[in-house]
């Protein structure tokens, strides 16, 4: 199963923490709410899901 | 649909929870799930205890047996729990407040007699849940709403405290050190005794805000620029629940 990241939408509270720590800048805020903006950058390094305090963004399948 | 790290260990029908954004208090919860797992202890087989104040909702969103207690007693509930139910993991979270304020005797007491509990501090500097009045962990001449012109107060270094009062795991970690911070949760679950972890977490809403530390982000920056996560201290010490077990023994005539 290939690696997908995802984002719960309704659980983001925009705090940023995942766009600042993401050595990729795969993320950014929109409306408040983080949001994939470049999603082929993604090295699925997880270091944004470790520190989303409201775990409103991870990565799915794979290990 | 949330991680799986979450699904197995937050009721996930609580979630988003009410801590602030940015709040450190949600990625030391997270940190606690994943130590539970890697140890692979069964969740019926944890109790976790809390007492009162932001970090005290840790009992309402983890799905283990849970208690949400009295202000400051979480570590007298937690005795309770542990002397009637040896084999359980019992496991406080707390905050600053809670745990070295009101709570300070207790704690203190836990840590003299080396009882086998775990207690996590979600150390954020300041009471949060009522509006930002200074902590005993408040650094001196910092602003909150019960110190405007800066606080004049000494503040304690809870894992050192602890050390003092006779601890025998001590560890200091952060929101931001996720990895260090999740290992030493887990050597002070696994460890025979009184362990500590005090996590320094961040408020945003009050303590940032007041000192004009920035958002969440710049808060984050700051525990990773100026904090390192340490183990102070690991030793074995004769623990309390053990020895209770061995008096009772005496007295039924070495049975």
């Amino acid at each position: 199963m290939s690696k997908k990241l995802i984002i719960k939408e309704d659980w983001c509270k925009g705090c940023a923490i995942c766009v600042a720590f993401c050595p990729k800048k795969v993320l950014d805020i929109k409306k408040e709410k983080a949001t994939i903006v470049n999603e082929e950058a993604c090295i699925y390094c997880s270091l944004c899901e470790i520190r989303c305090p409201d775990y409103a963004i991870y990565i799915e399948g794979g290990k | 649909m949330a991680s799986p790290i979450i699904k197995k260990y937050i009721r996930e029908g609580t979630l988003p929870h009410i801590w602030c954004g940015g709040c450190g208090h949600g990625i030391i919860m997270r940190n606690l799930a994943v130590a539970i797992e890697n140890l692979g202890i069964d969740r019926d087989k944890v109790c976790l205890v809390s007492g009162i104040g932001c970090s005290s909702r840790i009992a309402g969103y983890m799905d283990f047996n849970t208690l949400h207690t009295t202000h400051g007693r979480a570590v007298a509930f937690a005795t309770g729990v542990k002397v009637a139910n040896p084999d359980m993991t019992v496991i406080v979270a707390a905050g600053d407040g809670d745990i070295s304020a009101i709570g300070g005797n207790h704690l203190i007491h836990a840590a003299r007699r080396n009882i086998d509990l775990t207690v996590i501090v979600m150390n954020n500097d300041i009471y949060g849940m009522t509006g930002g009045q200074f902590s005993p962990t408040t650094p001196m001449g910092d602003l909150a709403t019960t110190a405007p012109y800066g606080n004049v107060d000494r503040p304690f270094d809870i894992a050192k405290l602890s050390v003092g009062a006779g601890a025998t795991y001590a560890a200091k970690g952060s929101a931001y050190h996720v990895k260090d911070t999740t290992k030493f949760i887990q050597e002070g679950i696994a460890h025979k005794g009184f362990a500590i972890i005090d996590c320094v977490s961040s408020c945003p809403t009050y303590y940032g805000r007041k000192n004009k530390k920035g958002g969440a982000v710049e808060m984050m920056e700051l525990q990773k620029k100026n904090f390192v996560p340490e183990r102070l201290l690991e030793r074995l010490e004769p623990e309390w629940i053990e020895e209770y077990d061995k008096t009772i023994r005496a007295m039924k005539g070495g049975k």
